[in-house]
């Protein structure tokens, strides 16, 4: 095994890994840290398809900002070492028909497509997602700024003490 | 192996799969939020994948992936203002309890 595959199969396994520990794990706070190495591992598959730049915003964005701010709401949320949920066997068994059924569809539907192909070689750099951020992308551009402005006033409104119970 | 679309695909599917497992299974809020994040995170690996094998223009599935991490930001934020809120109110982030507004 050549040492680009070995290594992609270990990120491959670091992301399923930590994706299975994240929801099948009782504790919350265990299934949050779980979800931070399934997101190193997709950043690490992220290099793999030449995106350098998605793999450092995985890395800032969903480790440091979105799994902190989960971490933070479960500690907020509940006492540090949790109960642990009850198992409900019924529920986690139909979840998993349901999940292995869509799988077994899904994974079937890709090993039969002939998708079609292109060059590998491109420009991958950070001036062209720029370019394609303020050209052709303009107005979702700016849309997405203002979603993020409204979530952000959403936020402090919502949680905001004063005044409400 | 690293070179192959399919590869990608699986890993994604498996992701998305094991996304929508944990949306069904589990009744804390914070767990749903966490499998949407694997589910998110599947879509932005996809698109990512058909950049590079299947687009001629290498940046624009790139573009698409940024949109989605920063919606999903949005989302969280807002999710998890509203399961801070609900603990406040009801002591609890068990979706069975936020029966409320059913119809």
């Amino acid at each position: 095994m050549s040492l680009p595959d070995a290594f992609f199969l270990f990120f491959a396994g670091i992301t399923l890994g930590g994706a299975v520990l994240a929801v099948t794990l009782r504790n919350v706070f265990y299934n949050a840290l779980s979800l931070i190495l399934c997101l190193a591992g997709v950043a690490g598959l992220f290099v793999f398809l030449n995106s350098e730049f998605l793999a450092v915003m995985e890395v800032i964005i969903y480790i440091g900002a979105i799994s902190i701010a989960i971490l933070f709401a479960i500690m907020l949320s509940q006492p540090m070492m949790p109960v642990k949920e009850p198992l409900n066997r019924g529920k986690v068994a139909r979840a998993a028909l349901v999940a292995g059924l869509l799988f077994l569809g899904l994974s079937r539907v890709i090993g039969r497509s002939q998708w079609s192909t292109a060059p590998l070689e491109g420009d991958y750099s950070l001036q062209g997602i720029g370019r394609m951020l303020l050209g052709a992308n303009m107005i979702p551009f700016e849309v997405v700024s203002l979603v993020l402005l409204v979530a952000i006033i959403g936020a402090l409104v919502l949680t905001g003490s004063k005044g409400r119970g | 192996m690293s070179e192959s679309l399919g590869a990608y695909l699986f890993i994604s599917t498996a992701l998305f799969c094991l996304g929508v497992y944990g949306l069904l299974s589990r009744r804390n809020l914070v767990a749903m939020l966490i499998s949407l994040e694997l589910i998110l995170n599947s879509a932005s690996l996809n698109f990512v994948a058909f950049n590079k094998f299947s687009l001629i223009n290498k940046a624009a599935g790139q573009t698409f992936a940024v949109f989605v991490i920063a919606l999903a930001a949005a989302e969280v934020t807002i999710g998890l203002s509203l399961i801070l809120l609900f603990h406040r109110k009801r002591d609890s982030i068990n979706v069975e309890d936020a029966g409320e507004m059913k119809g």
